[in-house]
């Protein structure tokens, strides 16, 4: 197996970064006072990040992600399932992208 | 609970393997960045840039900024996390992932405490992910094209049906629509991965500000 020494640098500079990235946050807030705007701030980025993170593809990714999204929403409210949700989601932009390309 | 992010998780980590092979990288060396760094989204950002000699800074510095919303992310643990050592809290922040985090979040919103949610996810997460990668970068070109099996969409699903379970009621409208117009208009606008850091932010912020009045 090839082992290069400038790679193996760069993979472990990575995994500190994240990692810094990951931690200081965490570090950060606990060292916030928890009063109560401080724990609604925080009690809302879940959400938000979620939404953030699926907003473009539902937006701006055409009817096909559209429609697989309403697809996946109706199941997610109805089962709460998740897995179900995810296969739901998958299937729907597989058959979709067959029949409208 | 964990398998459809595993599942998911093994079929980006195929593709995530393919890819790194295409732009130099040896199988166990991917799969070694798989393990250590664990940040899809990072990872293939940096495929994008890598080259040889590789441009370690750069690399580095892209990590960095596509990470930046990890800050966000482990905030928003702080409150469940109070009652854990330093060694178990910054331990399961290693493990924190996109996936793993947003269903723990969802766990401790329907009341749930248990701290561990985060690192057994996040454990299983991580083995798929590595696993995966190793076989995708031993496999080569047999599947590179995620959107040709509607893999894509794959965690956008995921996600979707996570916010279904987080939706607190009115209070959350707000904030929801201020993150996803934000992070509609920087996707398009900005370069990069800043859509997710500036959405969360800007809806997060939302939701104190109007209650502030």
């Amino acid at each position: 197996m090839r082992i290069d020494g400038q790679t193996i640098i760069a993979i472990v500079l990575m995994a500190l970064a994240t990692f810094a990235t990951r931690v200081s946050g965490l570090w950060l807030a606990s060292r916030l006072p928890l009063s109560g705007r401080v724990e609604a701030w925080l009690g809302y980025i879940p959400g938000a990040i979620l939404v953030s993170l699926v907003a473009p593809v539902v937006v701006s990714g055409g009817i096909v992600e559209a429609l697989a999204a309403l697809a996946v929403v109706a199941v997610a409210l109805r089962t709460g399932n998740l897995l179900a949700s995810m296969l739901t989601g998958v299937g729907a932009v597989l058959i979709l992208r067959a029949l409208i390309g | 609970m964990c398998a459809p992010i595993a599942a998911s998780g093994f079929a980006i980590g195929l593709v995530f393997g393919v890819l790194a092979r295409q732009a130099g990288l040896g199988a166990g060396e991917a799969a070694l960045m798989s393990a250590l760094v664990f940040a899809g989204a990072a990872q293939f950002v940096v495929m994008g840039l890598w080259a040889s000699p590789v441009p370690v800074a750069t690399v580095v510095l892209a990590t960095l900024i596509v990470n930046l919303r990890h800050l966000l992310m482990g905030a928003a643990l702080a409150p469940h996390f109070q009652g854990l050592s330093r060694l178990k809290a910054y331990g399961s922040a290693f493990f924190m992932a996109d996936e793993n985090w947003a269903l723990a979040m969802g766990e401790f919103g329907k009341g749930r405490r248990d701290a561990a949610f985060l690192i057994g996810g996040g454990l299983i997460m991580c083995a798929s992910w590595t696993t995966s990668t190793l076989i995708g970068g031993s496999l080569g070109n047999a599947i590179s094209d995620p959107a040709r099996w509607g893999l894509d969409f794959a965690f956008t699903a995921i996600f979707l049906a996570l916010l279904c379970g987080m939706w607190r009621g009115t209070r959350d409208l707000l904030p929801w629509i201020v993150a996803a117009a934000v992070a509609v208009a920087a996707e398009r606008w900005l370069p990069g991965q800043w859509y997710i850091l500036l959405g969360g932010l800007s809806g997060s912020l939302a939701g104190v500000a109007r209650r502030a009045d």
